[in-house]
C-alpha cells in the first residue's frame, strides 16, 4: 500500500510539469499580452512604453525561455507577482522592508470560494442523500416523480437567472436579504453575533442557489446506487431474515449505495477551489472564479498559471484521495477482488 | 466568437430584470416613513455617499495604473498642477498661476502658498519635481511618460516655483500637467513605484483621503482635513465594487447605493416607468467622453478612394444609430471634439443621410451592379467587406444597422466581433482589416497627433487606419507648437474641416454619459455643464434628514 502511494505521488510530478507546460503554451498562444488590454489602447500611451513593460515582464523573450523562468521560480514555490494588480503576489503574502504586508491574490480569494463551495456541497449532500433514498424506495411512485421533477427544474434553471429573480424578490421587493457583497458596510462596528448574522445573510443566496441547481446530479447518483443495491441478493437475505425495513435501508443498503459518492466527492475537490465566474460576478464576491476570468482577459500570465497549477495539483490529489478512500471504504477494492 | 458569454448574460439579465420589475409590482414599503427627497434643504456638511463601480482599481498611483477604476478614486485623493473648470478651460489646481515665456518654450508654475499633504508635511515644488522625475524614469515605465520626456529641463528655484523648459514649444504640455497627479516625495523617495505599499495606502492632498480598502468589496474615503482646496461637504465617500450591472441596479433600487452610471434602457425606459424609483432618483445626462466611429483601412482598395468613403458616409443613417442603439441619448458630431467646447468647429455639420447621392458617388467611383444580384461590382469584383469590432454590445448593434443601410446601396457587409486582446494584436496591429467600428476619446486637449499624423503608422501606434494627408500633418505639427488658445483654436478648426472632407473615418455617434443619483444628494448642476456633473462634487451635500440611518454614528 505504501509503495503504491509513493509511486502515485511520484507520478504526479511529471504529470504536473506536463500540465503546466501545456497550459503555459496555450495561454501564450492566445493573442495579446498585458499591454494589449483596453486601457492600454490610449493615444497618450506610446508603443515604446508598452515595449518597456514587455521587457520588464520578460514578455519579449521566446515562450520556452519564459516557461523556463517560470519553472525555475516554481522550484522554490514562488508563484510570482501579478502583472495587472499592481504586482500583488499571486499566491501568498509578502512583507517589504518597511514591514508592509501585501496579501496574495489567491490567498485572499481562496478562503472565500472554499467556504462558499464547502457550504454548498454540504447542503447539496444533506438534501441529495435523503431525496435519493426516498426516490429509490418509492421508485416510480409520486414521491420519486416529484423529486425528479423538482431536481430537473433546478438543474435546468440558469443559475444567474434564478439569482437575479431571488435578489429582486428577497432584496429589493422585500428587504429580507442583502443583494450582493460579502459584508455590510458597517460590518466592522458589529458585535460577534451581529457579524455572524451579517455574514450568514450575505452568504445565503450565493450558497443556496448553486446547491439547488447542483442537486439533480447527486440525487440521481444516490437514487441509482440505491436501486442497484436494493436488487442485490444480500438485501433479499436481510429482508428474509426479517429485519425491519429501516435497518435494511440504512444499515445494509445505504453504506454500499454511497460508495460511488466517494468518487464524486474526490472529483469535486478541484471544483471546490474553482468558483463560478457568473455567480461571483452577480453577487460581487471576490473569489477564485472572478480572479481567474479577469486574469485571462487581462493576459495576467502569472495569475493564470498560478491558479492552473494549484488547480491541477488539487485535481491529482483529489483523484488520489478518492482512490485511497475507496480502498478504505470497500474491502473488495482493498483486497483486489474488484478493481477500484 | 460572435457573442461572448458574459455579454450574452448581461443582455439576458437586463431583459430578466426588466421582467422581474414589471412582474413583481411595487414594494410593500409605505410611503409615509420615507422623507420627501425632492424638498430643498440648506447646504450642510456631513453624510455618506455610496457609489458602485464594476472593477477594482489595481493601485492608486495613476501614472502606473492607468485604468478608469483607478483614476476615479485617485482623482479624489491627489491634485495636479492644473485642472479643467466647468467649461473645460484650464485653471489652477495646486498652482496659483502659470506663465508661458515669450518663446513659448518655458512654463513657470507658481504653487499656492502653505500647501500640505494629508499627513501634515508641506507640499512644495520639490514634490512636483519628484513626480516629474518618477514619471519619466525608465524604471517606472509609465505609459504616460512620452509627454513629460519632452521636458528638457525642470527646475525648482524656490519651494513655490516649478519651471519646465521644452526643447521646442509643446502646446499639449498644459494638458499633460493637468493629468499628472502630484505624489509626495517624502513618502516615495527611494521606493519602487511598481511594488510600493503606497499604491494601496496613499497619502494625497485633495478633498479626501483613503480610510480603508477591503479587497474586492469596497474603498472608503473620508474628508481630508488638510485639503489644499478647502473642505468638501460630504464626510465620507464609499465605493462598492459590484461587477455586475444588473446587481448594481438592484442595489440602487433597494437604496443601498446612491450613485450609478446607467445604460440608455435603464435611463429612458426602466426608471421613468417606475414611480417609486422616480421619486427617489434624479437622472443626469452629460456629454460623453468618447465617440464611436467606423474607420477604413486606407491602404486597402477601394477605401483609398475619397469618393467611396464619402459615399459610404452618406449611405449611413447616423440618427438611426443614435435612436436605435442609444435610444436617442447621443449626438451627431462633425469633429473629434466635444461639441460646445472651444475646439469643436461650429461651422461643420455631419454628413447627412442621402442614399441617392451615395449611389451616384459609388457609380462615379466605378461601381455598378452588372450581374443584377443587388451587389455592386467594379472590375468584376463585388463590393464586399467585413466590419470587425470588439465585443461591445453597442458597437455590435451599430455594425448591424450599418450593414443594413449599406446593403440598400449595394454593398455586402459582414460583421465579426472579436475579444479585445485578440482584436488588437491579431487585427489592428497587423493592419489585417478592412473596416473597424471602434471608439476614440473626445480629448480635452485638441492635439491628436498620435491618431492622425502620417508618421504614427507603425504597428502598435494609433494611426492604424493609415491616414496620410500632408495638409493635416502640417496642421497637427503647427497645433503642437502654438500655446495661444485662440490661435490654436483656428488651427484645429481647419484640421477638423479637412478631416471631415477627407472622411477617413465616419463619425457615428457620441453617446451621453448617463447617471442616476439619489435625490438625497443635493447641489448637483442640472443640466450638466460641459465638464459634466462631477466638476463640483465637493459642494454636493446630503441634508441631515435625508441621510441613511444605519450609517450615522
Amino acid at each position: 500500500m505504501l509503495k503504491y502511494l509513493i509511486k502515485r505521488v511520484l507520478w504526479m510530478i511529471p504529470l504536473l510539469i506536463g500540465i503546466s507546460l501545456i497550459s503555459f503554451l496555450i495561454m501564450h498562444l492566445a493573442p495579446g499580452d498585458i499591454t494589449s488590454n483596453e486601457s492600454a489602447f490610449n493615444p497618450k500611451a506610446s508603443e515604446e512604453s508598452r515595449q518597456k513593460l514587455r521587457e520588464m515582464y520578460n514578455l519579449d523573450k521566446p515562450v520556452i525561455v519564459q516557461y523556463g523562468l517560470w519553472l525555475k521560480r516554481m522550484t522554490t514555490l514562488d508563484f510570482g507577482k501579478s502583472f495587472a494588480s499592481h504586482q500583488k503576489p499571486v499566491f501568498w503574502q509578502t512583507t517589504d522592508k518597511d514591514g508592509n504586508v501585501t496579501k496574495g491574490l489567491i490567498q485572499e480569494a481562496l478562503p472565500i470560494t472554499l467556504m462558499i463551495n464547502l457550504l454548498g456541497l454540504t447542503i447539496t449532500l444533506a438534501l441529495a442523500i435523503p431525496l435519493g433514498i426516498i426516490a429509490a424506495r418509492k421508485y416510480l411512485g409520486w414521491q420519486d416523480r416529484s423529486i425528479t421533477l423538482f431536481n430537473f427544474i433546478g438543474f435546468s434553471i440558469p443559475g444567474f437567472w434564478l439569482s437575479l429573480l431571488l435578489m429582486y424578490w428577497l432584496g429589493v421587493a422585500n428587504s429580507w436579504f442583502p443583494i450582493s457583497g460579502l459584508h455590510s458596510l458597517n460590518y466592522d462596528s458589529l458585535d460577534t453575533w451581529g457579524k455572524i448574522k451579517d455574514s450568514a445573510s450575505h452568504l445565503f443566496l450565493p450558497v443556496v442557489i448553486p446547491s439547488i441547481t447542483g442537486l439533480a446530479g447527486i440525487t440521481l447518483f444516490v437514487k441509482n446506487g440505491m436501486l442497484d443495491v436494493l436488487h442485490q441478493d444480500y438485501i433479499t437475505t436481510a429482508r428474509a431474515k426479517g429485519l425491519n425495513e429501516h435497518r435494511v435501508i440504512y444499515t445494509h443498503a445505504l453504506r454500499n449505495a454511497l460508495l460511488p459518492l466517494i468518487t464524486i466527492i474526490g472529483l469535486s475537490i478541484p471544483g471546490l477551489i474553482g468558483g463560478s465566474v457568473i455567480a461571483e460576478t452577480i453577487f460581487a464576491i471576490p473569489g477564485m472564479g472572478k480572479l481567474f476570468y479577469d486574469a485571462v482577459l487581462m493576459r495576467d500570465f502569472p495569475v493564470v498559471m498560478g491558479i492552473l497549477t494549484i488547480g491541477s495539483a488539487l485535481t491529482l490529489a483529489g483523484n488520489l484521495l478518492a482512490d485511497i478512500m475507496y480502498a478504505w471504504a470497500d474491502p473488495r477494492v482493498r483486497r483486489g477482488v474488484v478493481k477500484g | 466568437m460572435a457573442i461572448s458569454f458574459p455579454n450574452l448574460i448581461r443582455s439576458v439579465s437586463i431583459v430578466l430584470v426588466t421582467l422581474a420589475i414589471t412582474a413583481c409590482g411595487p414594494s410593500g414599503k409605505s410611503p409615509s416613513d420615507t422623507p420627501d427627497f425632492s424638498k430643498n434643504y440648506p447646504s450642510e456638511p456631513g453624510g455618506t455617499l455610496i457609489s458602485a463601480m464594476t472593477a477594482e482599481p489595481s493601485g492608486l498611483i495613476s501614472m502606473i495604473a492607468g485604468e478608469s477604476a483607478s483614476s476615479a478614486i485617485s482623482a479624489n485623493i491627489f491634485n495636479s498642477l492644473l485642472k479643467y473648470d466647468k467649461n473645460l478651460e484650464l485653471e489652477g489646481d495646486l498652482v496659483k498661476s502659470w506663465e508661458i515665456s515669450p518663446d513659448q518654450k518655458t512654463i513657470t508654475f507658481k504653487l499656492k502658498p502653505d500647501l500640505k499633504w494629508a499627513d501634515n508635511q508641506p507640499l512644495t515644488s520639490a514634490d512636483v519635481l519628484f513626480t516629474w522625475q518618477a514619471v519619466t524614469d525608465e524604471k517606472t515605465a509609465s505609459p504616460y511618460a512620452s509627454d513629460f520626456q519632452l521636458v528638457k529641463k525642470a527646475e525648482t528655484p524656490d519651494p513655490l516655483t516649478f519651471t519646465v523648459t521644452y526643447e521646442q514649444a509643446y502646446a499639449p504640455a498644459l494638458d499633460s500637467w493637468a493629468g499628472l497627479q502630484i505624489l509626495p516625495k517624502h513618502l516615495l523617495q527611494g521606493q519602487d513605484l511598481h511594488t510600493t505599499a503606497f499604491a494601496r495606502n496613499p497619502v494625497g492632498s485633495n478633498y479626501y483621503k483613503l480610510d480603508s480598502w477591503t479587497h474586492g468589496e469596497n474603498l472608503k474615503l473620508s474628508r481630508n482635513p488638510n485639503s489644499v482646496l478647502g473642505q468638501a461637504k460630504i464626510d465620507q465617500l464609499i465605493t462598492r465594487i459590484i461587477p455586475d450591472n444588473s446587481a448594481q441596479f438592484l442595489e440602487l433600487m433597494a437604496d443601498n447605493i446612491d450613485y450609478m452610471g446607467l445604460d440608455p434602457i435603464k435611463y429612458s425606459r426602466i426608471i421613468p416607468a417606475r414611480p417609486e424609483l422616480q421619486q427617489k432618483l434624479a437622472l443626469y445626462k452629460e456629454l460623453g467622453n468618447s465617440y464611436t466611429y467606423m474607420g477604413f483601412n486606407l491602404k486597402h482598395k477601394p477605401f483609398d478612394d475619397v469618393i467611396v468613403r464619402r459615399a459610404i458616409n452618406l449611405a449611413i443613417d447616423k440618427q438611426e444609430i443614435i435612436d436605435g442603439v442609444y435610444l436617442g441619448l447621443g449626438i451627431n458630431i462633425a469633429s473629434p471634439y466635444k461639441p460646445g467646447t472651444r475646439w469643436s468647429n461650429p461651422k461643420l455639420s455631419p454628413y447627412p443621410y442621402d442614399p441617392v447621392k451615395a449611389r451616384a458617388l459609388l457609380k462615379e467611383a466605378g461601381f455598378t451592379d452588372t450581374d443584377g444580384d443587388g451587389i455592386l461590382e467594379r472590375d468584376g469584383k463585388p463590393f464586399a467587406f467585413e466590419i470587425i469590432t470588439n465585443q461591445n454590445k453597442e458597437r455590435e448593434k451599430t455594425a448591424v444597422l450599418i450593414q443594413r443601410r449599406l446593403k440598400d446601396v449595394g454593398i455586402d457587409v459582414k460583421i465579426r466581433a472579436i475579444e479585445w486582446a485578440s482584436f488588437i494584436s491579431r487585427f489592428i496591429k497587423t493592419g489585417d482589416f478592412d473596416v473597424v467600428v471602434l471608439g476614440w476619446g473626445l480629448g480635452l486637449d485638441p492635439d491628436q497627433y498620435n491618431i492622425w499624423h502620417s508618421s504614427q503608422q507603425a504597428p502598435g501606434q494609433f494611426n492604424f487606419i493609415g491616414y496620410n494627408n500632408p495638409a493635416v500633418d502640417k496642421l497637427l505639427e503647427q497645433g503642437r507648437l502654438e500655446l495661444d488658445p485662440d490661435k490654436r483654436m483656428k488651427i484645429y478648426h481647419e484640421f477638423a474641416r479637412v478631416l471631415l472632407e477627407d472622411s477617413p473615418i465616419i463619425y457615428l455617434s457620441a453617446g451621453y454619459g448617463l447617471t442616476a443619483i439619489h435625490k438625497r444628494v443635493k447641489g448637483i448642476d442640472n443640466p450638466a455643464p460641459p465638464a459634466g456633473i462631477g466638476y463640483n462634487s465637493q459642494d454636493w451635500y446630503i441634508p441631515k434628514p435625508l441621510r441613511r440611518n444605519e450609517l450615522t454614528e
